[in-house]
């Protein structure tokens, strides 16, 4: 289909798909053997909340007193469920042959690494809490106060059942500015990189320069990640990525910052190694 | 609405226009001279000229001014040479006017003016009273005067005819001499001031112009309206004492000021004396300084005193003229001007800058504050890019025309070098600080002029310049246009620096080192290389500095001497650029706009289209090959919940509490549906109605001023005239329910785009437009799909009129008759978000009138009263007279309304009134005539007042003329037609022919004018370029040799009106023409032929039918009156011809629609041809008769 409406690039981005398939991890203890598991993993969401049917499927290979939290694993990394998982897939799997292949495990849950997600709710109140923290920094947390808690039950379920309609219906709200103000007072988002100690870059910048013009995506990383940026004569040597895709680095902020946010309404960054072949 | 213009005068006389739309200063450059003042009104503008005389310059529209002189011809029997021209010694004329009592030769008649032309020979009118004669236009009678037929009988004695010759006013949009005739010659104007066109618009074009002489005298000019532009003759009007200034508002005010400081209001005008009567005296705001100046609007009156302080008149209205005091006001001024709406201009007496009253509303006539209006004027645009090169053509700004330089003779260059000069000492003079020489000198040797950077330019006003300097110089020195394209094409980056120093070379080689040293040293202490006259590049706005600004206000800035707003049509929503130009300013608010406007449209492109290829790819590449994987997350149902009040189905209907619900879900095909819900209470128990949201044709929204509700129809709801009728507690959640279900029904229907080029229109009495797409079985025959399971979507806007094709064109017109242009989008207004297309959305607006009526009943003692009997109706009332309306109460139609008129009596209800207004009665209700008789005992009048919207949607204006009626040439699917023939009526009756439209240009280019005898109401030309009319005197008109090569055709063709019939509407299809007349009969042209275009005669369809449209397939459709369902009757009801077919035109039977409360509709875009369903001897038939109907019937 051919793109021609800034609606659309809302649509795709919600309705993006990673294939994946799930095998179990070859420690753990199985009654019989567990055959791989193929599923579409919806980009904007989290694992532990779509995986119930991988969970569902490998228990019943299991011995129900062998299993533990369930947690992931790609190639050696544990994959942090309060991440979305379009940004697990390009910060880690952006150049690997699809469909992704993740390692189920039950046991030995690395304290160190993940989160524990015992339930729905914890990643309920994650994704609002998100939410609310980009409302802060795009309104003064005025819009995402004034929104009533059925309201805020609105989004989350939107996402939970994969209701685009219903989760724009109210996250509209959230996406607007004054057009005397030219954009949100600061644009959320996180820069993610496969190296350093730090998980994520996040500070304060508005999408509008003091002088008045837009900043573009180029503002913005040579202020928080000059090294993702090439130079004149050099080879390049990251990529960035959002939603699986390379924008162009004139892209102004403030429209990648209402299109290409996730839904807990940051704009997630990955700058990612070109790669080498 | 459409722009108009603020004009001003500087001190050096010099008259400038800036349009409402704009952001500089145009110098009007056929000032051939100096001007004292002018005052406008939005047609034309007047003026004083340096010489004492009055200039006319009319704004040039696609109308054409026309005056129609005629004179008639009279001739008597007698017995031996029949009808000759000797006549009695009684007898009128040979040649007289229509009275006879003027002898009017034809070689009599001669052009008033220079600014006039013939537009063709005198002929004879061929018609009479709207029929056509045979006999050379003669009409018969007894005797002179009596009554004439155009049947000459055995004792018509005397015969006469009618000769006409238009001439036409040729000097549109340049200033011409108002003649001076001989027997009145005032002495030399010194003030000037038109207005009064609100008071009567009858006729078209009225304007009082009122002028003071150097003498103190006061003279009205006569008979200025449409056709006679200029007016006739001046008139002294008495006087008390010496005025000085005078002041004319758009309604009945009339100020003066009198030269010992006092001021006279002018009394007793109105619709029948816009002279006025008498003079009233008004004390100068304060005791011990005089006022010097007046100005007044509709209901406002702004004074100055002579130490310059400004004074607001309190409690001037129609009913008291005079007010009743004086507030005093902010702000030193040495003159103002009140415009359109009351808005409000004045000049300060310090700085001489023009300021705006800012905040001046309805409520709030005196406004908040003055702000200045800091546009640049033309000249100061291409400022720093003047050049020595320009000066030979600066002259083009004395000779006002756009000439090439080496086109001027050495000695006109040398005369205009001269006058150039000369202007620049005026300048000189102004700023003293700048003694420099004249800027001219045309070497180009740098160090010599270093010193004088700061010379004012005079020499920059050509177009030659303008054109020429500006666009090299943007691209040498705009950082800003250069790092787009290093972003772009990085591989440039070495090469830029260079080309920058090429281009300032070659500024050097071709434009004088004046101007480049004064460049040089504006920009230097910003270190900013930017160029003032690149107003065009928003993105270097912000970039500059307030020392740049100063440096520019210093003596850049205009001085004024004079302003009128009486042309220009702003008011407090208003958004206007007059404020933050480019040359001054360097807020955010300007950075917002250059990124709402974003970057350049090529660059926008180059950055979205790259994420969308992106994500398309992408999609491409993770989710082609893996479609049979299974999906995370199940689809499943959603709920949406609220409570609403709902107009409850039993008796008595009421409004009660309801829970509203609307539950989502995927349906089998993965499209998605929903189940809308209403869970009411009946007598204590808990019931629900539902509505199946794929059966859910149409939601209708019904904003009145008490509720919040809309209706939701199915087929069913529709046959039974009893839709679902909910209201929302807020209009906001009103409309977020109704862009939820709208957007649920569109899902469930996969309608997720534009409406196609099929589309079928309509529009409701509310103005709301809706669309829907015509399905091939719609026209089919003989199972059509019933015409209540369409499916209606609402698009954004405003409007009382569309008209559409099927090549995709629509145009629309509203309800103030301003012409629209669909532009391709979807939602707007309301629809928000997803139910909305980004792209193609614009602000709308429309304004309308609310009517209430004043009753009044007669008792022998009083005479006619506000007391009526208690059995009467309210006395003042809608009309209806069921509900009271008084003034106060009358809210305006919706919340999205809002007042901007106050209430007038309205002297053109139907039926006619008398001078004040009134219609009289025996009795309420009944009819009503406009003369009082005896058997009179009630009387009404009409009370109008203005509101106006604004919203959004896919609409575009399409500036300058007001339309009544248009029709787009329907095409029959495939034919590909380059330029697609559009013709409308203006709003004054005047038949236009729009050239240029196609379907890129969809807005077409400029109006041909085709001359009518009198004005029209209604066209519409059918696939073949057959092209009907109807006039105002309800009769018809075909219009001949209309093709693609004769656009506008070469005559009219009259054509009677059924007996005793008016018609109202016409619309031509394929091959057929239906018309309505006004009491509301549905008439079908028979015995249409190629041969006989015309037809013969008219055949009655049915009746109470308000308005048809014929499509290209010759489908008829209707919207009707008093349609009767099983619950309800409805007004206003779309209604589908059936059984038309090729043979049996005019169908068989109705079938009903959408409504009521439906207004207009069109089928004109629908070509699609019905799925054929084979009856051997109709197929045949048909396809011989649509051979028929293809060929040239023209």
């Amino acid at each position: 289909m051919i793109m021609n409406n800034d609606k659309d690039v809302l649509r795709d981005v919600w309705f993006g798909r990673i294939p994946s398939c799930f095998t179990l991890n070859s420690d753990e203890v199985t009654e019989r053997e567990a055959e791989p598991y193929y599923l579409m993993l919806p980009r904007v969401s989290y694992l532990t909340l779509v995986t119930d049917k991988v969970k569902k499927h490998f228990l019943k290979a299991m011995r129900t007193d062998e299993v533990e939290e369930m947690w992931f694993e790609y190639e050696g990394t544990p994959l942090k469920w309060h991440y979305p998982i379009g940004v697990l897939f390009d910060l880690h799997a952006s150049a690997s042959a699809l469909p992704w292949s993740i390692i189920v495990h039950f046991k030995s849950f690395p304290d160190r690494d993940l989160l524990h997600c015992p339930t729905n709710s914890v990643i309920e109140a994650h994704f609002m809490s998100s939410i609310k923290e980009a409302d802060v920094l795009k309104h003064k947390s005025q819009v995402v106060n004034d929104m009533q808690k059925k309201d805020h039950k609105q989004l989350w379920m939107g996402l939970q059942n994969d209701k685009f309609d219903q989760f724009w219906a109210m996250n509209r709200k959230l996406m607007e500015y004054s057009t005397e103000e030219g954009g949100f007072r600061y644009i959320p988002f996180r820069i993610y990189q496969t190296t350093g100690d730090k998980p994520f870059i996040q500070k304060l910048f508005r999408p509008v320069s003091p002088q008045g013009n837009p900043h573009t995506l180029c503002d913005l990383l040579k202020e928080m990640y000059p090294a993702a940026l090439t130079n004149d004569g050099e080879q390049k040597r990251y990529q960035v990525l959002i939603h699986g895709i390379e924008p162009l680095l004139e892209t102004p902020l403030q429209w990648l910052s209402e299109h290409l946010s996730h839904p807990d309404n940051f704009l997630h960054i990955c700058i990612v190694p070109v790669p080498t072949d | 609405m459409p722009s108009s213009q603020l004009w001003a005068v500087d001190v050096y006389g010099r008259v400038y226009s800036l349009s409402t739309a704009g952001q500089q200063w145009e110098q009007c450059h056929d000032a051939q001279m100096e001007f004292k003042r002018v005052t406008a009104a939005q047609q034309c503008c007047w003026g004083i000229a340096c010489d004492h005389s009055i200039y006319l310059n009319v704004l040039a529209s696609d109308l054409p001014i026309r005056y129609q002189e005629e004179a008639y011809e009279n001739q008597r029997w007698n017995p031996v040479d029949g009808f000759t021209e000797r006549l009695l010694p009684s007898d009128r004329w040979q040649w007289s006017d229509i009275t006879g009592l003027q002898h009017r030769p034809l070689d009599s008649f001669q052009l008033s003016s220079t600014s006039w032309e013939w537009e063709c020979d005198w002929f004879v009118d061929e018609n009479f009273e709207g029929h056509p004669t045979e006999k050379g236009g003669w009409s018969y009678a007894i005797d002179f005067p009596a009554t004439y037929t155009k049947d000459k009988k055995w004792n018509s004695c005397v015969r006469r005819r009618r000769w006409l010759r238009y001439r036409r006013y040729k000097a549109m949009d340049s200033w011409a001499k108002i003649p001076s005739h001989k027997t009145t010659l005032p002495d030399p104007f010194s003030d000037i001031s038109c207005g009064g066109w609100e008071i009567n618009d009858e006729p078209r074009g009225r304007l009082s112009l009122w002028a003071v002489s150097l003498q103190g005298k006061v003279w009205f000019r006569e008979a200025i309206c449409h056709n006679n532009p200029e007016g006739t003759v001046w008139e002294e009007v008495p006087l008390p004492g010496e005025v000085v200034q005078i002041s004319c508002g758009p309604g009945d005010l009339v100020w003066g000021v009198l030269w010992e400081g006092q001021l006279i209001v002018r009394e007793g005008i109105g619709r029948d004396c816009s002279k006025g009567t008498t003079w009233a005296e008004v004390e100068s705001p304060s005791p011990d300084v005089g006022a010097i100046h007046v100005a007044v609007g509709v209901g406002v009156v702004w004074a100055i005193t002579k130490d310059n302080k400004v004074w607001f008149r309190r409690g001037v209205n129609s009913h008291n003229p005079c007010g009743s005091g004086w507030i005093s006001m902010v702000g030193e001024m040495i003159t103002m001007n009140v415009g359109l709406n009351d808005q409000v201009w004045a000049i300060g007496s310090e700085d001489r800058s023009l300021y705006f009253r800012q905040g001046v509303t309805l409520s709030e006539l005196s406004g908040k504050a003055w702000k200045a209006i800091t546009v640049p004027r033309d000249r100061d645009r291409s400022h720093s890019s003047a050049s020595a090169a320009s000066v030979q053509s600066a002259g083009c700004y004395f000779t006002g025309e756009v000439q090439a330089p080496s086109m001027l003779s050495d000695v006109e260059s040398d005369v205009e070098k001269d006058s150039t000069e000369g202007a620049g000492c005026l300048v000189l003079i102004q700023n003293p600080e700048s003694n420099a020489d004249t800027p001219i000198d045309q070497s180009c040797d740098p160090p010599t002029e270093v010193p004088q950077p700061r010379v004012p330019k005079v020499t920059s006003d050509s177009f030659i310049s303008d054109l020429v300097s500006d666009r090299e110089d943007v691209k040498s020195t705009s950082p800003v246009v250069l790092e787009e394209e290093t972003l772009i094409k990085e591989e440039e980056d070495n090469v830029i620096p260079e080309r920058e120093h090429g281009s300032s070379e070659g500024h050097c080689h071709r434009w004088s080192n004046v101007d480049l040293e004064e460049a040089m040293s504006e920009q230097a202490p910003t270190g900013h290389v930017q160029d003032s006259s690149d107003s065009c590049s928003l993105s270097s706005i912000a970039t500059y500095t307030l020392v740049t600004d100063d440096l520019y206000r210093g003596d850049e800035h205009p001085l004024w001497a004079w302003v009128s707003g009486g042309g220009c049509s702003v008011d407090s929503h208003s958004h206007l650029h007059w404020f933050n130009s480019s040359a001054t300013m360097s807020s955010l608010t300007q950075s917002v706009q250059s990124m709402s406007l974003s970057v350049s449209p090529a660059q926008t492109t180059v950055w979205k289209r790259q994420i969308f290829d992106q994500l398309t790819e992408r999609n491409k590449r993770e989710m082609e090959n893996f479609t049979h994987y299974e999906q995370a997350i199940e689809q499943s149902v959603w709920v949406k919940k609220g409570t609403m009040q709902w107009w409850r189905d039993w008796k008595p209907h009421k409004w009660v509490d309801v829970h509203f619900a609307l539950e989502q879900f995927s349906g089998p095909e993965g499209n998605k549906d929903g189940i809308l819900f209403v869970y009411y209470n009946y007598y204590e128990e808990k019931k629900y109605l539902h509505a199946f949201i794929n059966e859910v044709t149409i939601l209708v929204p019904v904003l009145n001023e008490s509720k919040h509700t809309f209706a939701i129809y199915t087929p069913e709801r529709t046959k039974q005239r009893w839709p679902i009728r909910v209201a929302a507690a807020t209009e906001q959640e009103m409309h977020d329910w109704l862009a939820l279900l709208s957007v649920s029904c569109c899902d469930s229907r996969k309608i997720h785009s534009p409406p196609s080029k099929q589309a079928i229109w309509s529009i409701t009495c509310k103005g709301d437009i809706f669309v829907s797409e015509p399905t091939p079985s719609l026209e089919a025959v003989p199972y059509p799909t019933p015409c209540d399971q369409m499916f209606w979507r609402q698009v954004g806007g405003h409007l009382r009129i569309v008209e559409c094709n099927s090549m995709g064109i629509v145009w629309g017109i509203g309800y103030d008759h301003t012409a629209w242009i669909y532009t391709g989008g979807y939602g707007g207004g309301f629809f928000q978000g997803l139910a909305s297309s980004t792209d193609n959305i614009y602000t709308q607006t429309d304004i309308k009138s609310v009517y209430i009526y004043e009753n009044q009943r007669w008792n022998p003692v009083t005479g006619y009263t506000n007391r009526g009997l208690p059995t009467d109706r309210y006395m003042w009332s809608d009309a209806s007279g069921l509900h009271e309306r008084t003034k106060t109460n009358t809210k305006p139609p919706s919340p999205q309304w809002t007042w901007v008129s106050d209430w007038t009596v309205d002297y053109s209800a139907s039926g006619g009134t008398d001078k004040e207004g009134w219609q009289y009665a025996a009795d309420f209700p009944a009819s009503y005539h406009s003369c009082k008789t005896m058997k009179d005992f009630v009387r009404r009048r009409r009370w109008a007042r203005k509101c106006k919207l604004a919203t959004t949607g896919p609409w575009q204006e399409i500036p300058p003329i007001s339309l009544s009626d248009v029709s787009i040439l329907p095409c029959v699917e495939q034919t590909s037609v380059d330029v697609v023939p559009v013709w409308a009526i203006s709003n004054k009756g005047d038949v236009l022919c729009r050239l240029g439209v196609t379907t890129l240009t969809p807005a077409g280019s400029s109006w041909l004018h085709v001359g009518t005898d009198q004005p029209f109401k209604s066209i519409s030309i059918g696939s073949a370029c057959q092209l009907w009319a109807i006039a105002k005197d309800g009769s018809a008109f075909y219009r001949g040799s209309v093709s693609k090569q004769s656009p506008a055709g070469d005559c009219w063709y009259h054509i009677p009106s059924p007996a005793k019939q008016k018609l109202k509407q016409v619309s031509v299809g394929r091959t057929c023409v239906y018309a309505v007349d006004e009491n509301g009969n549905l008439w079908y042209r028979q015995e249409l032929t190629p041969s006989y275009p015309q037809g013969s005669s008219w055949e009655h369809i049915s009746n109470n039918v308000r308005k048809v449209s014929v499509g290209p397939l010759d489908q008829v459709w209707i919207i009707a009156d008093k349609v009767q369902g099983s619950h309800s009757l409805s007004c206003g009801t779309v209604c589908h011809r059936l059984g038309v077919q090729p043979l049996e035109p005019k169908g068989q039977s109705w079938d009903y629609g959408i409504g009521g409360g439906w207004d207009h509709i069109t089928v004109r875009g629908n070509s699609t041809e019905p799925a054929q369903v084979h009856l051997p001897s109709v197929a045949q038939r048909s396809s011989f008769s649509a051979g028929d109907a293809n060929g040239d019937i023209v």
